[in-house]
């Protein structure tokens, strides 16, 4: 996916910037509302990630024009309010989704996920490799015309090898991307899964690799 | 506060004291006054009558041959005689001689004055007597001899005016002192209504209603609502001061705290080591507990300042729950839990968004904290006469040996989920929401494995 992150911190907006191109998305930065436009006007972005105490503005200002310019781009807030009151009124302003600082990243990738799951925004974020076709937006993988969908972990396992196919993961990365933190699981949980994701694209083209010791990769046969 | 504040007796009852005193006041006044009036009155009418007597007895006085002779009128003593048993006397003096009368009738032999008669008051033969006498002096025996005419009437008709009409007069000073104590009591009572209206606008505000008072009061009451108006808005502000810096001081902490919890994603990523992994995870894990437990400390201290004021509206509560499931399902999904929720049901209630939002949220959130991955919550809502119950079943670890007032307690958590980052406060939010719409929270265990939520609250009829 990619970002426009508007957040003023700098140790913050650093830290997010590298924690999810460690994942593959691409992230344009701007720490000032003015510098926003030129951004937006220049490349097109997935989603926009909003900090609302913004040096030169409101960030809810910022999601107002947004709006009132008929802007697409859907806007996820990252708020550091966790009322509920602060919530329901950032949705009324128009923000497609909300996550309160701290955050944990699969949750905010899951909640943009969701977000242009609904804005329908599916077929330009298919993807291909060897015969299989992969839509993340749907949770479907396709293979010789057969449409079969994944549950959210087998997506998001199938999401990671889809990074850089031919690459290692290492199980305990794999672990970190799969599970929350305050899941106490075995590397074995992993092999779960990779089980699970080769049944569902048996009979393409791709295979899981196990490297011994290592970890795994996704090549084509 | 009634231990603070001595009670110097009842306003009213000094009012209503004072109010009275004055009215007896008046009557006593009037009654006097009416009895003096009256005594006067009838004196002035015995005086004339007794006037008129000695004139008409002095004018019958003359002198023949050279003698004098009287010849007393009927008339002039019958015009005395009243409906009392008054008794008259006279008599008629020569140079202080009596001619005729009663000779011990005292008299004014010295007064000089023929114009009119003299009038006085004296007792005789042991009765109170009015008398009257007129003094003429005639020629006659080659001399001026002065001849005195004295007319007396005991007073028992005049006293019987007077202490009728003083009987009256009494009377009516009563009538007028309770008439008049019945208007005080009501002035009393509507002059300190406004006090009573007062007293009651401030008891029956909330504890933290602290909005001005817009009663209409009389200009005496209005210093002191303006004194109670100006407390409380130094109280509001030093109670809004507060909260902002907590509030504020929570948010604060919370951009600090998501750089740290990203970068130490970010050194995960990129460690092998078991121990460093260990840690990192470790961090990671207490990062989400403060944030959590201020959001809940946040959320339980929103819920008692909401529930004193409720801002109450018809509401339809399963879409209140299609919000919750909605915002909530990227977190579930993470886990891979699906969440069953089908709107069969739209009972309408009568209850504050936000406190709701906040409840429902918070139960939800404990279900999928607690249920294992891959699993399932059920979310129904049912209503049945006049209430309606959402419940939320999970297939996690159940209830344990906790009761459920334990796990409703503030800050008590479930002796089986002491792994899971918690701050016990999720059910305490909830149930004090469910009370504050007179509504009820309970828990059960789910048929088989895990546990049911219930959450009820009256139907809007």
């Amino acid at each position: 996916m990619r970002f426009l992150l508007i957040e003023d911190n700098k140790e913050l907006g650093r830290a997010v910037k590298t924690r999810l191109s460690l994942d593959g998305h691409a992230v344009d930065w701007a720490q000032r509302i003015s510098e926003t436009d030129a951004y937006l006007d220049n490349a097109p972005y997935d989603l926009i990630l909003l900090d609302i105490m913004l040096p030169d503005g409101d960030g809810r200002e910022f999601l107002k024009r947004h709006r009132q310019q008929n802007r697409k781009t859907p806007v996820v807030v990252i708020t550091a309010r966790s009322e509920v009151s602060d919530r329901v009124h950032l949705l009324d302003l128009g923000a497609d989704d909300y996550i309160t600082k701290p955050f944990d990243f699969s949750e905010l990738e899951a909640r943009c996920r969701a977000v242009l799951r609904r804005h329908g925004g599916s077929a330009q974020n298919e993807k291909r490799f060897g015969d299989l076709l992969f839509s993340p937006l749907a949770a479907t993988v396709t293979v010789g015309g057969e449409v079969r969908s994944l549950r959210n972990r087998e997506l998001r396992l199938l999401e990671i090898f889809f990074d850089s196919p031919g690459r290692i993961y290492p199980k305990s990365q794999l672990i970190d991307r799969l599970f929350s933190y305050d899941e106490d699981v075995s590397e074995n949980a992993v092999e779960v899964y990779v089980g699970r994701l080769r049944k569902l694209i048996s009979g393409s083209s791709v295979q899981i690799e196990t490297q011994r010791g290592i970890g795994y990769r996704m090549t084509e046969k | 506060m009634s231990e603070r504040i001595k009670d110097t007796g009842s306003l009213r009852r000094r009012l209503i004291f004072q109010l009275l005193v004055s009215v007896a006041i008046l009557s006593l006044v009037l009654y006097f006054t009416v009895r003096v009036i009256a005594e006067r009155a009838a004196e002035t009418t015995q005086d004339n009558i007794l006037g008129a007597s000695v004139v008409s007895i002095i004018d019958e006085v003359h002198v023949v041959n050279d003698q004098i002779s009287i010849d007393i009128p009927y008339s002039s003593l019958s015009m005395l005689g009243s409906v009392t048993d008054d008794r008259v006397f006279y008599r008629i003096t020569v140079d202080g001689r009596t001619l005729t009368g009663y000779d011990d009738l005292p008299g004014l032999e010295n007064t000089t004055s023929d114009t009119s008669p003299v009038y006085w008051t004296e007792n005789f033969r042991g009765s109170e007597i009015r008398l009257s006498t007129q003094i003429r002096p005639m020629f006659f025996a080659n001399q001026t001899h002065l001849v005195a005419v004295t007319v007396a009437q005991t007073r028992n008709g005049q006293a019987l005016i007077t202490s009728r009409i003083a009987n009256t007069a009494a009377a009516f000073g009563l009538g007028f002192f309770v008439i008049a104590s019945g208007l005080s009591w009501i002035a009393a009572s509507s002059a300190l209504r406004p006090l009573r209206r007062a007293e009651q606008s401030v008891q029956r505000r909330g504890p933290q209603d602290l909005r001005p008072m817009t009663t209409e009061a009389p200009r005496e009451i209005v210093p002191l609502l303006l004194a109670l108006n100006s407390f409380m808005d130094r109280l509001r502000l030093a109670l809004g001061r507060t909260e902002d810096f907590i509030t504020e001081a929570a948010h604060r902490v919370r951009t600090p705290l998501a750089t740290v919890r990203a970068n130490a994603e970010i050194a995960l990523r990129g460690t092998k080591d078991k121990d460093q992994r260990k840690a990192l995870r470790a961090m990671i894990r207490a990062v989400d507990e403060s944030s959590r437990s201020a959001s809940q400390l946040l959320d339980h201290a929103m819920v008692s300042f909401r529930s004193d004021q409720i801002a109450f509206e018809p509401l339809d509560l399963a879409e209140v729950i299609s919000q919750v499931v909605t915002d909530l399902s990227p977190t579930s999904d993470l886990r891979d839990i699906s969440i069953n929720w089908q709107v069969t049901a739209r009972p309408q209630i009568n209850g504050d968004k936000i406190l709701l939002i906040g409840a429902i949220r918070n139960l939800l959130d404990n279900a999928i904290k607690y249920s294992p991955r891959e699993s399932e919550i059920d979310i129904t809502l049912d209503q049945a006469g006049e209430t309606c119950t959402a419940r939320i079943c999970d297939l996690g670890r159940g209830l344990g040996s906790d009761t459920e007032e334990t796990l409703k307690k503030r800050f008590k958590r479930g002796g089986n989920a002491v792994d899971v980052v918690g701050s016990g406060l999720g059910l305490t939010i909830a149930d004090e929401v469910a009370r504050a719409h007179g509504g009820t929270l309970s828990l059960k265990p789910n048929q088989g494995k895990g546990t049911c939520v219930s959450f009820s609250l009256p139907r809007l009829s």
